[in-house]
């Protein structure tokens, strides 16, 4: 099971990372051949990153455009973010800052689910986001919940040894297998974390890297000042 | 503040639906079974586009997706980046008026997504039925041409997405792909074959232009007792204007020109319009072909070099400045031939708002007494564009050129101007009679809006600086209780208001016999 599981997560670390390069590469080599800022703009680089700080830090567009999908949104993304810092204890020893996480992130597996269960109620409630959603986005919120719920279990219900753990993921960046615990809920939330790996390059998750590529967002509004041109619209000129 | 027209602002004349933002429930396929002319022969292949369906059509359409992914990141990173929110669903017009849930933004981008996923992603080509990826048929084909001619790629979607994706680019890009296989729609492309052959939307030949032009100096001068010329093809003048051609034929445009020429005149600049490049619309944008667009641009470049200007100023036009302001110097550039003291281009509004504030310009607002005025931001150039120095600017100019000559104006309901700004129904290509039923149900978001505006305000008449915003409105107001020429020019109201030197104030009719 140990090896099962130690190949598992060094294939699903490379499809993650390999995937995931060649994906921001594709985005960062295609060109944008127009100037198409969604304005009023930032007309300095630095007024862009600015804006796509506040876009990312708070989600200032999705805050503007629809309050509920904003609470619940948000509070599942900086839950996430909480909760993957926490876990920096498999991974670390001695770093002060994930010591000091570790409470914020039990309290924010409660927002965690909170926010997935909202997001997933609005697929069945509101009739417009009904129409829009396929199965992959059910299957989506499904796996997310079901990460979030046992890894709850581990902490709340039936624990695991987690010091075994952690020498597990610390002998695999190692490459050393260690024993992993065969707790149920370990294996599954594991399992279900190396399935979400697996597909982000592939998938709609594919939205964390692309929102720095958006070039409705991250444009300088210039285009009278600075002349924009791609490669392919400059072969035209000759 | 003059005192409110009590009769006015009692009449309620709100629809029974009330909010101008308020969400219709569901009415699936409402405008499946409206299709909007499809181009004839001719009329694609003067744009470089096959005539008619071509045989191989599927394989050129997902060929022509793909370079299109290469060559746009927009195009790439939005079909990629969606994750179904649906924070957009309720924010364009087109659904609002209409219920179809196909005229949400993202449901209109995966109707073009789901081909491209099952061609083009891991998980369309082997598990389709989980992405919703569909194969590219005859009836995909058909959809895309109904709802991507359904849109007026006005950007209100990309405004509230939390990733900024844009429908408006995959719809220009379907529109792209759908003319590279032989059907494109006539109304934008039979508009674009015109500008190229004759050099305006219309197909108006220079002779026409200049007799129009004349008519126009002769009706400023009986009006006012000055000679206020409207020069064409003029070399060695300063300014080249580049106007929509609607401004030479069409009310309230026509008075929008005037007032263009009146502060031309008081500015003391010399300008000039050309024959060659008599249009400022640039239909290419529409139709996402770059290289159609970048076509009809070159001939500004061409007669601003031809013509010896130092300048060039557009008049009033939505998507024309967008174009002009965001893609010009991309597209014909770069313009170091012109004085680089001046932005190129610069909008009128601009220049109007810069004379207004150096004091040139002198102005009696009680002229405009008659009009209790609103605003309405044209898409384009609230998310589009931008004027003066800072961002939103676009919004502020034209408001600030409003006041100064005119005493009564009120702003709509702020969730439905400036970035937020509602489209008129005729944007991106729709301004045609076969698409009416979609214009008139496009429009009541922004008339519900407008109508507010009467009731708490006694509104009676709203300024536009698009040309075909100023069409639209002209054709569907009448349908929501106020007349047709309810819609008026910015610069009509300029014109109206300003007081050319040597013009005896105050009096309408001035006849000054022996002037000149
Ligand atoms: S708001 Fe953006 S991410 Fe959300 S459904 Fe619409 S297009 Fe997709
Ligand atoms: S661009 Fe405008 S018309 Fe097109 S989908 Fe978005 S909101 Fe609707």
């Amino acid at each position: 099971m140990s090896t099962l599981y130690a190949l598992l997560f060094y294939v699903a670390t490379a499809l993650l990372v390999v995937g995931t390069a060649i994906k921001i590469r594709t985005y960062a080599r295609t060109p944008a051949p127009l100037k198409i800022p969604t304005t009023p703009a930032p007309t300095t680089r630095s007024g862009v990153f600015w804006r796509m700080f506040r876009e990312i830090a708070f989600f200032e567009s999705l805050f503007k455009s629809n309050k509920w999908i904003w609470l619940f949104g948000y509070m599942f993304h900086v839950a996430l973010a909480l909760i993957l810092l926490r876990h920096f204890r498999y991974f670390t020893t001695g770093w002060f800052w994930v010591d000091w996480v570790q409470p914020f992130g039990v309290y924010a597996s409660f927002a965690f689910v909170l926010g997935l269960a909202g997001l997933w109620a609005r697929r069945f409630v509101v009739e417009r986001i009904r129409y829009i959603s396929s199965p992959s986005d059910h299957l989506m919120l499904a796996l997310l919940l079901g990460i979030g719920l046992s890894g709850m279990g581990m902490k709340f219900v039936a624990k695991t040894d987690i010091v075994a753990v952690k020498v597990f993921f610390q002998g695999l960046m190692r490459f050393q297998i260690n024993d992993l615990p065969t707790h149920p809920a370990l294996l599954i939330h594991l399992g279900l974390v190396a399935l979400l790996m697996i597909i982000f390059p592939i998938s709609k998750l594919l939205h964390a890297p692309g929102v720095f590529f958006s070039p409705t967002r991250n444009q300088v509004d210039d285009p009278r000042e600075k002349r924009h041109l791609a490669p392919w619209a400059a072969q035209l000129e000759k | 503040m003059a005192p409110l027209d009590t009769d006015k602002a009692q009449l309620d004349v709100r629809g029974p639906d009330g909010h101008p933002l308020e969400i219709p429930r569901l009415a699936c396929g409402a405008m499946a079974d409206l299709k909007s002319f499809p181009a004839a022969p001719e009329h694609q292949e003067a744009l470089g586009f096959p005539g008619e369906l071509v045989e191989n059509w599927q394989e050129v359409a997902i060929a022509k997706m793909g370079e299109l992914a290469q060559k746009n990141r927009a195009f790439q990173v939005y079909l990629d980046a969606c994750v179904k929110c649906g924070a957009c669903t309720d924010k364009c017009h087109y659904f609002l008026g209409t219920g179809d849930p196909k005229n949400m933004p993202v449901a209109r981008q995966d109707l073009l997504r789901s081909v491209y996923r099952r061609y083009y992603t891991f998980a369309g080509k082997y598990f389709p039925w989980l992405v919703g990826a569909r194969d590219l048929t005859r009836e995909v084909l058909d959809e895309w041409y109904t709802y991507y001619h359904q849109c007026s790629q006005c950007r209100r979607c990309s405004v509230f997405c939390p990733y900024g994706i844009d429908t408006a680019e995959i719809s220009m890009a379907a529109r792209e792909i759908m003319d590279c296989v032989g059907v494109g729609q006539k109304y934008c492309n039979e508009i674009i074959g015109k500008v190229k052959a004759v050099g305006n939307n219309l197909g108006l030949n220079p002779k026409a232009l200049g007799a129009t032009l004349e008519g126009l100096e002769e009706d400023i001068e009986e009006e006012t007792g000055i000679s206020v010329r409207l020069p064409l093809d003029e070399k060695g003048a300063d300014i080249l204007l580049i106007t929509p051609s609607a401004d030479f034929f069409a009310d309230p445009h026509i008075d929008g020109l005037i007032g263009y020429a009146k502060v031309f005149h008081e500015a003391g600049v010399s300008w000039t319009l050309s024959s060659y490049a008599s249009e400022a619309a640039n239909f290419g944008m529409f139709i996402g072909s770059y290289e159609n667009m970048r076509e009809v641009s070159l001939r500004i470049r061409q007669a601003a070099l031809d013509l010896g200007v130092k300048r060039i100023v557009f008049g009033e036009c939505g998507h024309a400045w967008r174009v002009a302001y965001s893609f010009l110097n991309t597209l014909a550039g770069p313009f170091d031939f012109l004085d680089q003291k001046y932005p190129v281009p610069q909008h009128i509004l601009e220049f109007t708002w810069g004379e207004i504030q150096k004091g040139t310009l002198t102005f009696d607002k009680s002229k405009n007494d008659e009009f209790r005025l609103t605003y309405h931001d044209s898409c384009n150039v609230a998310r589009g564009s931008r004027m003066g120095d800072m961002p939103g600017g676009q919004f502020e100019i034209p408001r600030n050129v409003l006041k100064a000559v005119c005493n009564h104006y009120f702003d709509m309901d702020r969730d439905t101007i400036m970035e937020s700004t509602l489209c008129c129904g005729g944007g991106g290509g729709l301004l045609t009679d076969d698409l009416m039923d979609l214009r008139v149900k496009g429009s009541s978001p922004r008339m519900k809006a407008l109508q507010q505006v009467t009731a708490d305000h006694g509104v009676t008449h709203m300024a536009a600086i698009c040309a075909i915003c100023k069409s639209q409105f002209s054709k569907v107001m009448p349908k929501f209780g106020y007349e047709m020429d309810s819609i008026l020019s910015v610069h009509q109201l300029v014109s109206n208001a300003i007081v050319l030197t040597g013009q005896n104030a105050g009096e309408d009719d001035a006849d000054e016999a022996g002037e000149d």
